[in-house]
């Protein structure tokens, strides 16, 4: 899957929860939140806004 | 190859000698037009555009310049890049393009500015025929509220549910409590069921009034003014029934029968069939009744869509929206019509009178097939290695695409509409099982197994279905 980084929700250093949201993405008109998989702090930020991913890009690191 | 079977109807016209099926110029208003789309509309369009005599020009993005819609126009001009803001988006761009090819008329197809009164205005103030309803129609069926207002005062039904937009969450769960839970909420001035959700608590109203407010932004609305919103009572186990109207150029509204949207994931539309399953002969003379109001009210002119949600246990309905536009699921009335309905808006645009009579026969249903995986629908795009479409007496692909092109993630994931046409409605499953087994898609992820899949669901195959078909189907997995 091809998407557009539409928007960047947190900011490295945040503390986040499991399920946060972190960014969201957007393909073919749709939104596609991507959550946190595990509670800690976003420690990179891999993304901006308006960046093209792919899948298995990676977007954020959370320690 | 796609094909396009209409067939001409036999009884349209009022003595003055016109038939739908005949070539037919408008030469002495406008003899070209340009299609402000892409995919498989724009292409779609062309085809009738080019059957009347008349020439075709497309614009298109730096991503569609490979699409069969812009070989096959006869003029094509290039916007600029793929993000739709500065291309299908871009009023003047357009605008531009149009007097740069010479083109006398615009049609705008669905979604991008189909529904944008500023273009509309932009289109006829440059000296252009517009092909759709007055600017000002579009305007006052574009705001949700405002549109549920006036169908109200015209004794049209429709749900309990803002009159006011609502500007905050606090308003938002104010008017909750009033109206009752669940509600549905959604951006007044938005579209394609995008940004729309339902609350059953004050808990998940934050949510979805959220997700509202997002789309509201998206959609576009004063700098600073804060989201205009809409709740409304969201009625469990509906189905989604809408009526083709055509508004004549000599004022008079009329009724074209109606289509049953109910199979939808993510409050967007997958399959349509017309008639409806799920609807009395006494109901749907009065949803017919209540469309043609409805048109009459804004002074309607051309092809559009009232939208209503009907309570099939009860066999009562209320309005929801009217898309003043041509339909993406537009063949499904074609088929059972026998009308060309993109002829009718070029001729209803060119000033042309005439009545239309129709004697509707048979049962249609329409599959879109998306660039999405079939189990969760999430965007698939990418390069089409194989493009096998079906074939054959009563089958009528709509597609946008051919082998070797590739699905960018620019536009939204319609790829094709698959059509069928039959006697009754078994004769059409029948057909539809045939015709979705032939399709060949391979590259992008794509839903014909999930079509597959509802031609075998009882429900579906029954016509005792609503709107919660699809996330049913997922459930039981």
């Amino acid at each position: 899957m091809v998407a557009n980084v539409w928007k960047v929700v947190v900011s490295e250093g945040d503390a986040v929860d499991e399920g946060d949201t972190l960014v969201i993405l957007e393909s073919m008109k749709m939104e596609i939140p991507v959550l946190a998989e595990d509670s800690g702090v976003v420690a990179q930020l891999k993304v901006a806004e308006g960046d093209v991913i792919q899948e298995g890009d990676l977007i954020a690191v959370i320690e | 190859m796609a094909t396009l079977q209409i067939r001409p109807s036999g009884s349209v016209g009022n003595g003055r000698g016109v038939r739908a099926g005949d070539p037919h110029k408008v030469g002495c208003v406008f003899d070209s037009v340009l299609v402000a789309n892409r995919g498989e509309i724009a292409r779609r369009i062309i085809r009738t555009v080019r059957r009347m005599g008349l020439r075709a020009i497309v614009v298109h993005s730096e991503a569609d310049a490979e699409l069969p819609f812009v070989a096959e126009a006869d003029e094509a001009v290039l916007l600029g890049p793929a993000s739709p803001a500065q291309s299908y988006l871009d009023v003047s761009k357009v605008i531009d393009a149009a007097r740069a090819a010479g083109a006398q008329a615009v049609h705008p197809g669905y979604g991008f500015l189909a529904e944008n009164a500023a273009f509309a205005r932009a289109v006829v103030d440059a000296g252009l025929v517009w092909i759709g309803p007055d600017p000002d129609a579009i305007e006052r069926m574009g705001d949700k509220i405002n549109a549920r207002n006036l169908m109200e005062e015209a004794g049209v039904p429709v749900a309990a549910g803002t009159r006011e937009p609502v500007t905050d969450l606090a308003g938002a769960v104010r008017a909750a409590e009033k109206i009752g839970y669940p509600v549905m909420v959604k951006a007044a001035g938005g579209g394609g069921g995008i940004g729309m959700g339902v609350a059953h608590d004050e808990d998940s109203l934050a949510k979805a009034f959220e997700q509202a407010s997002r789309a509201a932004a998206r959609f576009g609305g004063a700098e600073g003014a804060g989201p205009a919103i809409l709740l409304e009572r969201y009625i469990e186990r509906a189905r989604h029934v809408e009526v083709q109207i055509l508004g004549l150029a000599d004022g008079t509204v009329i009724a074209l029968g109606e289509r049953d949207c109910s199979v939808q994931r993510r409050h967007q539309k997958v399959v349509e069939e017309s008639p409806s399953p799920g609807i009395t002969p006494e109901l749907r003379a009065r949803m017919l009744a209540a469309a043609v109001r409805a048109g009459e009210t804004v002074g309607y002119r051309g092809a559009g869509t009232v939208e209503c949600l009907v309570d099939a246990d009860a066999q009562d309905f209320v309005f929801l929206e009217m898309n003043t536009r041509l339909q993406v699921e537009h063949p499904v009335t074609e088929l059972v019509t026998g009308l060309d309905l993109v002829e009718h808006q070029i001729r209803i645009a060119a000033g042309e009178v005439y009545a239309v009579e129709t004697r509707p026969s048979g049962h249609a249903i329409e599959f879109r097939v998306y660039a999405e995986d079939p189990k969760r629908f999430f965007p698939g795009p990418g390069k089409i290695d194989v493009w096998e479409e079906p074939s054959g007496e009563g089958v009528r692909v709509d597609s946008g695409y051919v082998a070797g092109n590739t699905v960018t993630p620019f536009y939204d994931p319609l790829m094709a509409k698959l059509c069928v046409h039959g006697a009754t409605r078994e004769e059409a499953l029948g057909l539809a099982r045939t015709a979705v087994a032939a399709f060949r898609v391979e590259g992008p992820k794509n839903n014909l197994p999930f079509c597959a899949e509802l031609l075998d669901n009882p429900e579906f195959m029954t016509g005792d279905y609503d709107t919660g078909l699809v996330s049913k189907m997922r459930q039981a997995r």
